[in-house]
């Protein structure tokens, strides 16, 4: 493909571009992982960078030496599934925005390029630059949803929603899941997606009968994962590839708080 | 054959079906349901909605899907909307008018039982996504907003921003995070369905591999749902996902299940074009932009090279508006792909390669402002922006068609169950509901209608006679299957060849694209299915696939998909050779009206087109089950 590549930017002006890579290989979880130097040549600038990690590895591949392992999937930022941190920063340079809608237009020719998995201790390392992120899971599996059994719902028209608050829920929706709100934050907490889906119910009617026990229960089970606590750095909202909001965080502690005075007082 | 090929459409007036179906179908009680167990094979729309739910009834329910969460299951990209005849813009739209719309945007090759059965449900999803919080657009009175789609002529669209497919399986994982935490489905994410298994001539479990370990695993249940999505990856460049895959479908056909109509595939007309060889995948841009944005290229060649806006409005040919008035650039999504393939045919395609057309905002933009364009399309415009570093607010957006969905899949009876009794194939994985061609916004529609609605009340009538039949895992079927894939998997990892999978995947997809794609024809197709064995076989010959089976190993598992896709392209190209008639998406160049439009042949071909596997190496078998029409009278699909 690289031959290919020159070909074609002896016609047309495209400047190919060449990178040094610094990848973390990690055979898995138990064993100790290290940094190790790759190059790639003749690289276009319209390629993404997890294309260029394909190319590394059809390279490494040819060679007979094992590929990098890394996950990606719809490769158009809305599945969540990509998780790199490069240059220490979670998704890369280009925010807001996935890995894989990062292009290699973004980087200087010739740069040195330093790439691993998110690092948060709740996130497992599998293998190379994969990591089990089931923890988040949990956390909506804890009651991050409307108990609405299916075919018992009313005519839809039937709760009007301001739109203010259906727009506001709309953004703390927007969540892809892909944890780099907990990877960028020197904490390792997970607020941010926490609160993004404990706003987002709790912003709409149909979620408010459920409005106390979902954000205590989630937040029980955030804890208990061992993400960390917030402390306002906004490290979290600065690399979110959905732009959601740190002032969620705000409204989930809110939430939190007004849930153990009406239970106290319930009580 | 194993089981029936019998459509089994209820008796009486369309209308009424469904719920006279639903009335004499067996049930099964709460009580013994719990000692039912049922497999689900994908966690998107249908897969995930279908899981909640017989969880829900109390089920005891096993989900699998190869991503690490179900949350991130295809359906997640899907971005325009869902449609439902609510009929809250008071524009006319009806149950009947849905029905029709998308009976008549297949091309009349849709079962009308089946097809009337989804526009009646459409309204329930509505109903049940919004209780889930599925934050829809709203109007300031707070009421649920509408927009119009391609092949409608009413506003009955729902949709959240660009992200409606996100929303709607965000609702869903919700709905099966609340059954995982229940304790009446287990989840197995990063776990691959290799292989099905069938006891007594039913479908009575599978075989699976977990990506993360290696580990190969007998599952068994007293019925498997399919809902593993469409097989558009075949041609390797499309909108699906990376891991988007035949295998779970095709794997069951090898099994005795019937594929219908898989020729029946999808090129959605507004992607972002290709730009290098490097290129792994492409972005849709929501067809909802077409709403809005003006397709055009340069009426003369000479032009194309031109900057968009030094051409004058006079040498601009909207052609999309000029050949189809009434529908203009809402024209439906095989129509619009084959008027840009032929412009850019005839040379006047425009950017790198002259393999793109305009769709331009600038009189959207001067009638409504950029502000509303942001609002409407935001995201849109920067997803655009980030592929091409092109800013669309100030010049048109490129875009060109790509394949986007598959009509075709597993042939199902009106209960959804396949012809091998026990096996049930819901969504995109089966070919029920779409005929030769989808409505936008219509997927969505038809994944969470088959999931919620249709499948926990049709399974009952064949689980109803399963009680106490369920085999146990160590049983002969279940361990030949179980050596069959460590057999296959053997194979694969001995090859040690040169050439990587990549290098076979986009050889295979280059000569679909190329010979089974917009446009088909005899020669064309022969052609394929002489090359597609050749290919095949050097892949047996020379892959390289590296590492060991217990491991996290991604060319392992990319491997058996590309193997599958090896064989399933030569039934694609037998399916489109065979339907001697244009049709939808299919279109055969031979078979066109002197407008260039898809000509059918209702006498010899309005019938679904089920292929049975022959054995390897064997031809498959073709049967044919007659569509039958009682209410729509068959038109030339006219969108002037």
């Amino acid at each position: 493909m690289q031959e290919k590549n020159r070909e074609i930017s002896r016609i047309c002006p495209i400047r190919l571009m060449n990178f040094k890579l610094r990848i973390w290989r990690q055979p898995n979880r138990k064993s100790p992982g290290k940094l190790a130097d790759y190059e790639v040549l003749d690289i276009s600038p319209n390629t993404s960078f997890l294309e260029m990690l394909d190319i590394l590895n059809e390279t490494l591949l040819g060679r007979g030496d094992e590929p990098i392992a890394f996950e990606s999937d719809c490769r158009e930022g809305i599945c969540g599934t990509c998780s790199l941190t490069i240059n220490g920063e979670a998704h890369g340079p280009d925010h807001p925005g996935a890995v894989c809608e990062l292009y290699m237009r973004k980087f200087r020719d010739g740069a040195t390029i330093t790439v691993e998995p998110f690092r948060v201790g709740s996130f497992p390392i599998v293998k190379d630059l994969v990591i089990d992120r089931s923890a988040l899971d949990r956390i909506v599996q804890a009651g991050g949803f409307i108990s609405a059994r299916t075919g018992s719902a009313p005519e839809a028209n039937s709760i009007p929603v301001a739109k203010h608050n259906a727009d506001l829920a709309m953004e703390a929706a927007a969540c892809i899941g892909c944890g780099a709100c907990a990877a960028a934050c020197p904490n390792g907490s997970a607020m941010l997606f926490t609160s993004a889906k404990v706003s987002h119910l709790a912003l709409l009617p149909q979620g408010h009968p459920e409005r106390e026990s979902r954000v205590l229960k989630m937040v029980r089970v955030m804890d208990a994962e061992g993400f960390g606590n917030c402390t306002n750095t906004y490290e979290c909202e600065a690399v979110c590839p959905a732009e959601i909001s740190a002032s969620f965080i705000a409204k989930l502690n809110r939430e939190y708080a007004r849930a153990v005075l009406q239970r106290s007082a319930g009580e | 054959m194993i089981g029936s090929f019998d459509a089994k459409i209820p008796p009486g007036p369309l209308a009424q079906k469904w719920r006279s179906h639903r009335d004499h179908s067996r049930l099964v009680s709460p009580n013994n349901r719990r000692k039912l167990e049922i497999i689900v094979v994908g966690s998107g729309l249908a897969g995930g909605s279908a899981a909640a739910t017989l969880g829900e009834l109390g089920y005891r329910v096993k989900c699998f899907c190869f991503q690490d969460s179900p949350r991130r299951a295809h359906s997640i990209a899907a971005q325009g909307g869902i449609n439902a005849a609510k009929n809250y813009q008071n524009d006319g739209d009806s149950v009947y008018r849905l029905f029709y719309d998308t009976i008549k945007g297949g091309d009349f090759r849709s079962r009308e039982a089946n097809v009337y059965r989804l526009a009646e449900i459409a309204n329930n999803i509505i109903d049940q996504c919004v209780a889930q919080g599925v934050p829809f657009a709203r109007e300031y009175s707070g009421y649920l907003a509408n927009r119009s789609f391609g092949g409608a002529q009413v506003s009955r669209t729902f949709y959240a921003r660009g992200q409606t497919g996100q929303q709607l399986l965000l609702g869903c994982y919700q709905a099966l995070c609340r059954q995982i935490a229940a304790g009446t489905v287990r989840m197995f994410p990063q776990t691959e369905m290799l292989d099905l298994v069938i006891v007594d001539r039913q479908a009575k479990g599978i075989i699976t591999r977990s990506l993360r370990s290696g580990n190969i695993e007998r599952h068994a249940a007293d019925a498997v749902v399919l809902a593993s999505g469409g097989y558009g990856n075949v041609y390797y460049l499309s909108t699906n996902a990376r891991g988007s895959n035949v295998t779970a479908t095709y794997r069951a056909y090898k099994r005795g299940a019937l594929f219908a109509n898989p020729s029946f595939t999808q090129i959605h007309p507004t992607c972002i074009p290709v730009s290098g060889e490097h290129q792994s995948k492409l972005t849709l841009m929501s067809e909802s932009l077409r709403n809005d944005g003006r397709v055009w290229v340069p009426k003369r060649k000479e032009d194309r090279e031109k900057a968009p806006g030094e051409i004058h409005d006079a040498d601009r040919d909207y052609y999309l508006e000029r050949k189809y008035p009434s529908y203009g650039n809402l024209a439906p999504r095989d129509i619009s792909s084959r008027a840009a393939k032929e412009v850019c045919d005839e040379g006047r395609g425009v950017g790198p390669g002259g393999r793109g057309v305009y769709l331009d905002f600038a009189d959207a933009i001067k009638r409504l402002g950029e502000e509303t364009i942001r609002e409407r399309y935001g995201n849109l415009f920067e997803v655009y922006e980030k592929i091409t570093g092109e800013d669309a607010y100030k010049v048109p957006m490129r875009i060109y068609p790509a394949v986007h969905y598959t009509m075709g899949g597993l042939w199902v009876d009106y209960d959804l169950m396949s012809n091998v009794p026990g096996l049930f194939v819901i969504g995109e994985a089966n070919f029920s509901d779409h005929g030769a061609n989808r409505l936008g916004a219509s997927a969505l529609m038809q994944g969470l209608a088959d999931g919620y609605f249709v499948l926990p009340n049709t399974l009952p009538n064949y689980l109803a006679s399963q009680m106490g039949k369920r085999p146990s895992p160590d049983s002969p079927e279940f361990l030949q299957a179980e050596k069959d894939v460590r057999a296959k998997i053997d194979r694969l990892l001995k090859i040690n060849g040169t050439r990587s999978l990549d290098s076979f995947h986009r050889e295979l997809g280059l000569l679909l694209w190329e010979k089974c794609g917009m446009s088909r024809h005899e020669k064309g197709l022969r052609e394929a299915l002489q090359k597609i064995p050749e290919l095949r076989q050097e892949f047996w010959r020379d892959v390289r696939v590296l590492g060991m089976n217990e491991d996290f190993n991604q060319s392992l598992e990319r491997a058996g998909r590309v193997a599958d896709f090896l064989e399933f392209a030569e039934l694609m190209c037998k399916d489109a050779l065979e339907r001697d008639e244009s049709a939808g998406a299919h279109f055969r160049e031979e078979h066109q009206t002197s407008d260039g439009e898809a000509l059918r042949d209702d006498e010899r071909h309005a019938a679904v087109f089920a292929w049975e596997f022959g054995g390897d190496g064997q031809p498959p078998k073709l049967h044919r089950e007659p569509l039958r029409f009682e209410t729509v009278h068959l038109t030339q699909r006219s969108y002037k």
